[in-house]
């Protein structure tokens, strides 16, 4: 026997070894006292930064239940785990994770991926296998009108992102005298699905009030240029710019905006703080608008961490390096306390039951309110609108939470 | 569509801020690609990772700029550094697809540039950067142009690297060998040059050429992980539009470029601004393509 052949075979013996041990039983869901919660979300690839946000505010969620006692089901306390899989920022990849997380892990509750192009890839094996998954980062609202039973999400779908400012839009306009119908809006999205839904809930809003669109371009995936836009800006002078393409998007944007003098009384885009354009472009953000699902200086309140500006201390001091808490992390904890919440309520590991308990979650957290609709969204928490002023970010609408008043026009 | 031109029929002026960033961006993309057109030239290698040179080069200008050093100084060293990755590159893989068919050697550039995006993005995750230059901008008739400094700087510096790569071919004597190596190896062979080293040379300049372009658009635009491949794509326009060792044409053919791509995204909308890029070449393959025929007619 050459040895090419022996080691073939023992590949062969090997990898024969390694497919049993793999459909060797699978371990139970609630494993002793400790009910084991999966994950695939992205460690590496393009997702990742926010990936990693995403589990530091799991694990900090699942920290803060144990060390209060773990959950109570049936009398008994249990601890919570989480088994996490690098999905490499792929959909497909997430897909198939999820299908080793239940059959060869046996994991019965689910956390979200990170991003909603995974999160629509995972839905659909959720279903199938009728596993619940709270969800914390899948903001796309074509992952709750499918009529999905098993996605719950604690975040706000991402039609509303921007659509607050069109209402501060037209509220400004009726102040000074105007129609709101006069405001005109300029558009750049990103042609992916979660740009294209705040692009939705901004139309929608913008019929409400009768605005006109001067602008409507769809920005390239990757763009590293909005000269051609921004020019048609500066000829049209809009009343409102409002832009949404992820982080890249934004940086491009506040770069060339800066670049080109643009003057518009009203700038609002997404991701304005994953861009990290305030430390990347300094004064020059001033006075734009930025959604946020939530921020540390909410007054919002709940049990496990307190109000929003406690969890956001606990988190510096439990993750170094963070100079501000992502909310990408905060509504990632939220999913956890969710789930205690769930198990509790129902008082069983029966995902059938714990499901139920789910649709009828009604809790008030350091993250806001949360509520799910029937299509799984939570519709207890708006989104609210921060404005960058000298380089703080403070909130300004919808007024029941703004803590300032918004600068109009910007400089 | 139609209002956009109309717009540009009645503010003129719009038109001088497109073709300027055109010319600006341009300038840039007509660098990189004479680094392609060089590789391709002497070496007869199609160089996938082109674009993904470019980005590395970017995010050396941009990593010591966090360092507090200008990026403009930052650009030498990419240049440099870029040179010696070059060379590293062109021992571990160039030279053993070098005399292979063609698609080893695109297999072997498209699975460097893959490797490339994958350990840019585990280095310094997938966020945008950028390379502040903090100079001034200035403004034109009433703010509808404006042009940043730095890309005017850009711009005579992607001309002044331009024209000592041009002088370093025309009158040095490694720029002979290359060039007679570009003509012919074995007849170089022949005459003494050792023309692996001249290979290794042309492809480490390239990677230089690529360093620097780098550095500018991290300065003048934006650069991320996954943004080589337009590059790569707009150099291969480039220079299949102006034809190997054509440096008018490359010139040429890269401002085209960048005036084309601002235009078309002007009028018909950013989605369609990389579109213009693919079309392009489509259309200019589909030129060179009836152009050949009628020289093979010709011939007969």
């Amino acid at each position: 026997m050459t040895v090419s052949t022996m080691f073939l075979r023992g590949l062969t013996f090997g990898v024969a070894a390694a497919g049993l041990i793999a459909v060797a039983p699978a371990q139970a869901k609630v494993e002793g006292n400790t009910i084991v919660l999966g994950s695939a979300i992205s460690f590496t690839g393009k997702y990742s930064t926010n990936g990693i946000h995403a589990k530091n505010g799991y694990n900090l969620g699942v920290k803060r239940i144990n060390e209060m006692g773990g959950v109570k089901v049936g009398g008994k306390a249990y601890k919570l785990k989480i088994i996490y899989y690098d999905d490499e920022s792929t959909p497909l990849r997430t897909a198939q994770l999820a299908e080793r997380l239940i059959k060869q892990d046996g994991v019965k509750y689910f956390l979200g991926p990170y991003s909603s192009a995974t999160t629509k890839a995972l839905a659909p094996i959720t279903e199938k296998y009728k596993i619940p998954m709270v969800e914390a980062e899948g903001a796309s609202r074509s992952l709750f009108n499918k009529g999905y039973k098993y996605i719950f999400a604690v975040l706000s779908t991402s039609e509303q992102y921007l659509a607050s400012s069109i209402a501060l839009a037209a509220e400004i306009a009726k102040k000074n005298g105007k129609d709101p119908s006069s405001v005109k809006v300029a558009m750049a999205f990103e042609n992916d699905p979660f740009s294209l839904d705040v692009r939705a809930g901004v139309l929608d809003d913008m019929k409400k009030f009768g605005m006109k669109a001067v602008i409507d371009d769809k920005l390239p995936r990757d763009l590293s240029d909005m000269a051609a836009t921004l020019t048609k800006v500066k000829a049209l002078r809009p009343d409102l710019l409002v832009i949404s393409g992820h982080s890249k998007g934004a940086a491009t944007a506040a770069r060339q905006i800066a670049e080109m003098k643009i003057k518009v009384p009203m700038i609002a885009m997404t991701h304005c703080e994953a861009a990290k354009i305030v430390q990347k472009f300094g004064a020059s953000t001033n006075d734009y608008l930025c959604p946020t699902q939530w921020a540390e200086t909410l007054s919002y309140k709940g049990a496990a961490f307190g109000t929003a500006g406690e969890y956001d201390k606990l988190f510096k001091k439990t993750f170094k390096g963070y100079k501000n808490v992502p909310y990408q992390s905060a509504q990632a904890t939220a999913a956890v306390l969710v789930w205690k919440d769930a198990f509790e309520r129902a008082n069983s590991f029966d995902t059938e039951k714990v499901r139920v308990a789910l649709t009828k979650t009604n809790m008030k957290t350091f993250y806001g309110n949360i509520k799910f609709s029937k299509g799984g969204n939570n519709i207890a928490k708006p989104m609210v609108l921060r404005q960058i002023q000298n380089g703080e970010f403070n909130v300004v609408a919808p007024s029941e939470w703004a803590s300032h008043k918004v600068n109009w026009p910007r400089k | 569509m139609l209002d956009n031109i109309y717009l540009l029929i009645q503010a003129p002026l719009l038109n001088v801020q497109i073709l300027l960033d055109g010319l600006f961006v341009g300038s840039i993309f007509a660098l990189a690609a004479y680094g392609l057109a060089l590789v391709w030239g002497v070496m007869n290698v199609k160089n996938l990772a082109q674009g993904d040179f470019v980005i590395m080069g970017g995010y050396t200008a941009w990593l010591l700029s966090t360092w507090g050093i200008h990026p403009i100084f930052g650009l030498p060293i990419a240049m440099v550094l870029m040179f010696g990755f070059g060379w590293v590159v062109y021992v571990v893989i160039i030279r053993r697809v070098i005399d292979k068919d063609m698609f080893t050697s695109l297999l072997a550039t498209f699975g460097l540039a893959l490797v490339i995006q994958q350990l840019l993005n585990l280095a310094f995750g997938p966020e945008v950067q950028v390379a502040e230059s903090h100079f001034a901008i200035n403004s034109f008739f009433d703010g509808l142009v404006t042009v940043a400094n730095i890309k005017f700087i850009s711009l005579l510096l992607a001309a002044g690297l331009a024209a000592m790569v041009v002088g370093f071919m025309k009158f040095s004597r490694m720029g002979q060998a290359i060039r007679a190596t570009a003509q012919d190896a074995r007849a170089a062979k022949v005459m003494g040059i050792d023309t692996d080293r001249i290979y290794a040379f042309t492809f480490s300049l390239n990677a230089a050429i690529c360093g620097a372009a780098g550095a500018l658009i991290s300065m003048i635009w934006v650069i991320q992980p996954f943004f080589g491949i337009g590059h790569s794509i707009r150099s291969f326009v480039v220079v299949t539009a102006a034809g190997l060792g054509n440096l008018p044409g490359v010139i040429i053919a890269g401002l085209s470029l960048g005036g084309a791509e601002l235009y078309s995204g002007f009028v018909f909308g950013a989605e369609l601004q990389q579109f213009s890029v693919v079309a392009l070449l489509v259309i200019v393959l589909a030129v060179r393509q009836v152009q050949q025929r009628r020289h093979r007619q010709a011939v007969k």
